[in-house]
């Protein structure tokens, strides 16, 4: 039985604690007496027979849905689409999750004579997956069968021939989706939900639409009102795209949902990795060598190769669940499977919240961790894995730990760069931003360009990675990077720090001397669920 | 002034008023554009009411000489003080009335007169004769040109036209030549040290040592010496531009050894330089050929800014010691040779003009007389005072480097001008080999400008070298130049003519004159730091990107390689020829890469264009359909993976301004193709087709070296555009005539010749780099196709089992319903 996560109050015995940092590690002994570290659950046992449970799943649909055999006739036009490369979280090792229920899916649809099937990366304004990468999420036989007659492709939100705008909702946003996918008799969405914000109508209406449809939801003034974001219940994000839902259904586009939860295995209980997910007073004197070793290692190797010997790891979590039907209520059922996973009671907020922010985000996968994504990570994601209240007070400090370097991936962030070089230079404000820059590289024909033939990120990406902190953002008082790139920090507009006890010090003149320190222990992913 | 005129002398002296004397006469001034000769006619024009002035100013190449006289000469801040007194119309409406300009040139015979140039100076009452060749390192045969046949042109033409005015002609001390003691004011073959050489002779072997060394630069050897320089220079830069700096170093060379041989002359025969020994010869050809035209000859001695008139401080152009003062100033003169008890015979401008007016009113004597202006008998300026002042100023008012730190100034301990030029040349040759050891390394961008770094170490030195060959002999001269005529003509000067004239050299009081008049005005002139702290306005880079982006501009034009990616066509053809090849054919398509490659490389740097019609024959047969599917892989997996985003992003701020944007680049259009978008326009290299195939022959000329500038300069007249507002990129000097064409050119990561050249031109110079974080490959391989995956056993079980659902791939499946 895996042991659920729990709050653990420093003491003087309380050993150093593991934070990532990058693609490096860093050990740090937070002060006894009044801090706290914030510790995930154990991986949850993974489904026995992944295969037959998808199998039960499809036979057996949630809500107001028949079996999806029964949805399926010859002649008909049907369209899977599915969650792109940035899911799950590292990269699964083989066979992907995707692989097994698209499988599963064209299993029943060559049984019942189905023969216009389009498979689509639903992956909205995220760059193009590359053929390795479609490679791994669809595995190799299905791509080999689809992918040379061009039936398996990328979601093209710029390609005026293939959107369709299906209506507009009661608050006027306008519902603009894949045309391919909405002329379908029937969409099969195979999701992978590795956190509470990903699925339910987000997957078609945000995965298959269009910067004209998705700018109603990625904005500022959403992403202030959506606390958090991971909490749909308490998301604008989500009433939007649950609104867009409605349009999407009143306009008789057919949705057959299939969501997935896993475990949060990243680093495995065997093998180099395993030390990261044990709780430090639990090491033995090998983990402690090993981690000692691992860090000297890392930080001598060149940052290259550092970078490639993360990338290159595949987690082994595994499915602990699979539900299909009908969307809503496939969905409530997904959210509390990963609440089952992800929730720890932690009681009241704290002044200071400090995380070793890890390598790998969902835009960096195969890629860079550029001070935006940092940004984005750590004000982004992980602030917002909460339900309830922050837990960090308002006005109070986020310390994040994380080189920060000034690195971007050419091919893939190119707008990034600019949005760095240009926007942050003149302001960091997500309002003035939106307001003074987002159209202008939402439209602009280069990024455009880049985005539909080459593997670039759309033009405006770097600005929703801006708007995802912009509650933090304006919710906390001050935002400090320990072993940051200077340059780079402060062009963020946060403190640069060398070490955490030089971050608590300047932390100590917003919230005072004696504040309270709550540690984000953090991958694997938890949600603090905060009263 | 009257304040500093000199008490012992009587108060007011018999002669008549000058502006009385000079009063209704017409004065023709020659070398009004140079420095004595602005302050001759400005003082004419505000101290003598009642004259006219005639300037004889050679026509401009492009600017008549009415242009000429507004713009070289009455815009000069000399008249600043009349035009304040007269009002800008007044004093237009004065000019009008009293200034009239004469084409002509002393350098030709007969002046190069015209008719009513002619009137105008046959109608002239006095000629001040102030135009010479004053650089002490003139070629030979222009200052003989000038200084010794200049005044003798001016009788022989007054002679023609049959008139007799009085021609006071300006000369200089040290026509006395180099000696020790006493330099009276006498002529100068009356010197008994005077070493007697015909004036005629020496015109005829200046003439010929020219057309010596006119013939000698054009043998073959020379010519091909020219020529490797060029080449070493430009690297391939294409024939037109090679040609024209091969004849450029041509000229140069010649002029180099006319320069020497006017040194090497006047030293034989006792002159410091070509310029004393020119003007020396100069007088005595005057007096030869005077006639009956009354001559008046006035030898000033180091002329500097002036004491009092127009205004203190008041300098035109850098002269003499001004660029000595400078190097030493910013610490790079670290020894100077000198005397320092000798005498430093410098005299204020003012006092120069004020004794020319003087003679000149004075009129004729029987005989022609000579008056010398110099300080060093009645005030002398001894030589270590003259460096403690200077230094002593700059302790005070440093000059600051480029990071606002102050400039501390060297002790100088007057050793032998020998060693000073012994260590300097040291210095030259080390640096220099430096040099050339820097620039045989492929460096680009930041490293290349180590090698500018070493340059401009070098030039420094080179110039301090320069200075001490040039001027040491004056630090060290100890003539003594006496001043008993001039003495008399001031003792003769009337109580006002002694203010507004005053050509006294015992009223300079060297301290102040130093310290608040000259120094000050030399370090305004030089524009040089004199504000500590970094600089908060945009330093010079950022004032010449201004530029490049300013909205008015019309054409941006762009290089591909190195400019905008760090990849080239070779990289480019491994990554396509390699994406459908498997195992060993991969490898020995890398093998042999790998062993063609230098061979590859020196071509290339042989001739551009040569190599890509070699290189691209390799595409001959490749599929163009193939090729096009391709491209887009190869644009992500090697362009943009190795572009250098900080060039892109340039290219697109010139199109939000408006500017149209092209690139040319010798890459294949084909390869090249998913730029597109990027530009307005893109021109690349065409390769033939034949079949869906290509040949491997281009169908024109790669647009490289020259045939890039006739690509560039044809789009911009095709397109309307200016060259002259257009911006170029490029990284190499192959690209140089494209970047000569336009207004603007930009060097980008350049290699070390580009990069000294961009320096020497003050080009905008770029160092973009590509993102930190961007994949390296070692290799520029394209990832394999997906026909080269074998199949699983698993699929096709897939495929068995879902007959309909999933089709075997060779069943197209386009087809729907």
């Amino acid at each position: 039985m895996p042991r659920p996560g729990l709050v653990l109050d420093v003491d003087r015995s309380t050993p150093a604690v593991l934070f990532n940092h990058g693609e490096q590690l860093r050990l740090e002994k937070l002060p006894a007496g009044r801090s706290r570290i914030i510790y995930p659950a154990e991986p949850l046992e993974p489904l026995a027979d992944p295969d037959g449970a998808i199998a039960h799943a499809l036979a057996n649909p949630i809500g107001d849905s028949e079996p999806l055999a029964a949805l399926l006739r010859p002649g008909m036009k049907l369209t899977i689409a599915f969650d792109d490369i940035s899911l799950p979280l590292p990269p699964m090792r083989s066979p992907d999750i995707r692989q097994r229920v698209i499988e599963a899916v064209l299993d029943l649809a060559a049984a019942a004579g189905v023969d216009d099937v389009m498979l689509i990366a639903a992956l909205a304004l995220h760059r193009r997956m590359t053929e390795d990468e479609l490679r791994h999420a669809v595995g190799d036989r299905v791509y080999d069968a689809f992918a040379p007659h061009g039936l398996l492709v990328n979601h093209d939100a710029e390609d005026p021939d293939n959107l369709l705008e299906i209506g507009t909702t009661r608050h006027g946003e306008v519902v603009e989706i894949n045309r391919r996918a909405a002329e379908s008799d029937l969409i099969v969405y195979v999701n992978i939900n590795l956190v509470a914000m990903d699925g339910g109508w987000k997957s078609t209406a945000t995965g298959l639409s269009s910067y004209r449809s998705l700018r109603h939801h990625h904005n500022v003034e959403t992403m202030e009102h959506s606390r958090s974001f991971m909490d749909r219940h308490n998301s604008e994000l989500h009433r939007s795209n649950w609104r867009m839902g409605e349009v999407l259904r009143n306009a008789g586009i057919k949705v057959f949902q299939i969501e997935t939860t896993m475990n949060n295995d990243v680093f495995g209980t065997t093998g180099p990795l395993a030390v990261l997910q044990k709780r430090e007073w639990e090491w033995s004197a090998r983990d402690r060598v090993a981690v000692h070793a691992m860090k000297t290692g890392l930080d001598r190797m060149p940052a290259r190769t550092r970078r490639n010997v993360f990338h290159s790891w595949r987690a082994p979590h595994a499915m602990t669940s699979v539900q299909a039907g009908e969307v809503e209520a496939v969905h409530e059922v997904t959210t509390a499977n990963v609440y089952a996973q992800h929730l720890v009671p932690v009681e009241g907020q704290t002044d200071i919240l400090t995380m070793g922010l890890p390598y790998i985000g969902p835009y960096n996968v195969n890629s860079v961790m550029n001070p935006i994504l940092v940004m984005c990570l750590g004000l982004g994601y992980f602030f917002n894995l909460y339900r309830g209240k922050p837990l960090v007070r308002e006005g109070g400090v986020i310390i994040m730990s994380h080189p920060t370097p000034w690195d971007f991936h050419p091919v893939h962030h190119p707008s990034y760069i600019d949005f760095f070089e240009q926007v942050l230079a003149d302001t960091t404000d997500p309002r003035v931003i939106e307001e003074r820059y987002e159209r202008q590289f939402a439209e602009d024909e280069w990024y455009r360009h880049l985005y539909r033939t080459s593997h670039a990120y759309h033009g405006v990406h770097p600005f929703y990675m801006w708007y995802w902190g912009a509650h933090a953002l304006s919710h906390v008082g001050r935002v400090i990077i320990v072993g940051g790139d200077r340059a780079a920090v402060h062009r963020l507009g946060f403190t640069p720090a060398s070490s955490l006890s030089d971050a608590l010090e300047m932390a100590s003149d917003t919230v005072g001397p004696h504040a309270t320190i709550t540690h984000l222990h953090n991958p694997p992913i938890l949600m603090a669920d905060v009263t | 002034m009257s304040s500093a005129a000199n008490p012992a002398r009587p108060r007011g002296g018999t002669a008549p008023d000058i502006a009385g004397a000079l009063a209704g006469k017409r004065i023709l001034v020659t070398g009004a554009t140079g420095f004595l000769g602005t302050n001759i006619v400005e003082r004419l024009l505000r101290s003598v009411p009642g004259c006219e002035v005639a300037l004889l100013i050679r026509p401009g190449r492009r600017s008549s000489v009415e242009q000429r006289l507004r713009r070289e000469v009455l815009r000069n801040d000399a008249f600043d003080r009349l035009r304040t007194e007269l009002g800008t119309d007044g004093f237009d409406t004065m000019c009008a009335a009293r200034v009239r300009a004469v084409a002509g040139d002393v350098t030709s015979d007969g002046l190069g007169l015209n008719d009513e140039g002619r009137t105008v100076v046959a109608s002239c009452d006095v000629v001040i004769h102030s135009a010479a060749a004053v650089s002490f390192d003139s070629p030979l045969d222009a200052a003989v040109e000038v200084n010794l046949l200049g005044p003798t042109r001016i009788v022989e033409t007054l002679h023609t036209l049959g008139v007799t005015p009085h021609l006071v002609s300006v000369s200089t001390c040290y026509v006395a030549g180099s000696r020790r003691g006493a330099a009276p004011e006498q002529h100068v073959a009356d010197s008994p040290w005077f070493v007697d050489v015909d004036w005629r002779a020496e015109v005829d072997a200046a003439r010929r040592a020219r057309r010596d060394a006119e013939a000698d630069s054009r043998t073959p050897e020379r010519l091909e010496g020219f020529r490797s320089d060029a080449r070493r220079e430009l690297g391939a830069a294409g024939t037109p531009l090679l040609a024209s700096r091969t004849e450029q170093n041509r000229a140069r060379w010649v002029a180099d050894r006319m320069v020497e041989a006017g040194r090497a002359r006047a030293a034989s025969v006792g002159w410091p330089d070509a310029y004393a020994f020119t003007k020396a010869l100069g007088e005595r050809a005057l007096l030869e050929n005077r006639g009956d035209v009354p001559v008046s000859i006035v030898r000033p001695s180091i002329i500097e800014s002036a004491l009092a008139e127009p205004f203190p401080g008041w300098i035109r152009g850098f002269r003499m010691a001004e660029p000595i003062i400078l190097s030493y100033a910013r610490g790079l003169l670290k020894e100077f040779p000198g005397v320092p008890e000798g005498v430093v015979d410098v005299i204020p401008v003012d006092l120069v003009t004020a004794a020319i007016l003087t003679v000149a009113a004075r009129g004729p004597l029987p005989e022609p007389d000579v008056v010398q202006v110099a300080s060093g008998v009645a005030n002398p300026l001894r030589y270590r005072r003259l460096v403690d002042l200077v230094s002593g100023y700059f302790a005070e008012h440093p000059l600051y480097d480029r990071k606002g730190q102050p400039i501390v100034v060297p002790t100088w301990s007057f050793p032998g001008r020998g060693r000073v030029q012994a260590q300097l040349k040291r210095a030259n040759d080390v640096l220099g080999r430096a040099e050339k050891a820097l620039s045989a390394l492929p460096l680009r961008g930041r490293q290349a400008q180590w090698s500018a770094d070493v340059e401009t170490r070098r030039e420094d030195v080179e110039r301090a070298l320069g200075y001490v060959e040039l001027y040491g002999a004056y630090a060290e001269c100890e003539a003594l130049y006496e001043v008993d005529n001039l003495m008399v003509l001031v003792d003769a000067q009337s109580s006002t003519d002694r203010d507004t004239f005053c050509c006294d050299p015992t009223v300079v009081v060297w301290d102040d004159y130093v310290r608040t008049i000259h120094l000050p005005s030399v370090v305004t002139h030089a524009r040089v730091r004199t504000t500590a702290g970094a600089d908060r306005g945009p330093d010079r880079t950022e004032r010449l990107r201004r530029q490049v982006l300013a909205p008015e501009r019309h054409l941006a034009a762009f290089d591909l390689e190195n400019t905008l990616i760090a990849s080239n066509v070779v990289s480019s053809y491994l990554w396509l020829a390699s994406r459908h090849l498997t195992g060993t054919d991969r490898l020995r398509l890398v093998a042999d890469a790998l062993r063609s490659a230098p061979g590859w490389l020196s071509m290339d740097r042989r001739d551009r264009s040569d190599f890509l019609r070699y290189f691209y024959r390799r595409y001959d047969g490749a599929p163009l359909d193939q090729l096009r599917t391709d491209a887009d892989g190869l644009m992500s997996d090697l362009l943009l993976a190795r572009a250098f985003p900080g060039a892109i992003r340039r290219v697109r701020e010139h199109r939000r301004l408006g500017h149209r944007t092209v690139l040319i680049t010798g890459a294949l259009d084909v390869v090249v193709e998913p730029l597109r978008p990027l530009f307005d326009d893109v021109i690349a290299t065409e390769l033939g087709t034949s079949g869906g195939r290509l040949t491997g022959e281009l169908l024109a000329a790669p647009p490289t070296g020259e045939t890039r500038a006739q690509v560039l300069m044809d789009y911009a007249a095709d397109h309307g555009c200016d060259l002259a507002e257009s911006v170029a990129y490029a990284d190499s000097t192959s690209d140089l005539p494209m970047l000569e064409v336009v207004g603007f050119p930009v060097a980008v990561n350049p290699e070390t010749r580009l990069s000294a050249l961009a320096r020497k031109r003050g080009w905008l110079v770029e160092n973009w780099e590509r993102a930190n974080g961007a994949p390296s490959p070692t290799l520029p391989l394209g990832g394999r196709w997906s026909d080269n995956r074998g199949r699983t056993p698993l699929l096709e079980r897939l495929v068995n089992a879902s007959p309909a659902g999933v089709a075997a791939p060779d069943r197209p499946k386009g087809a729907r319903r």
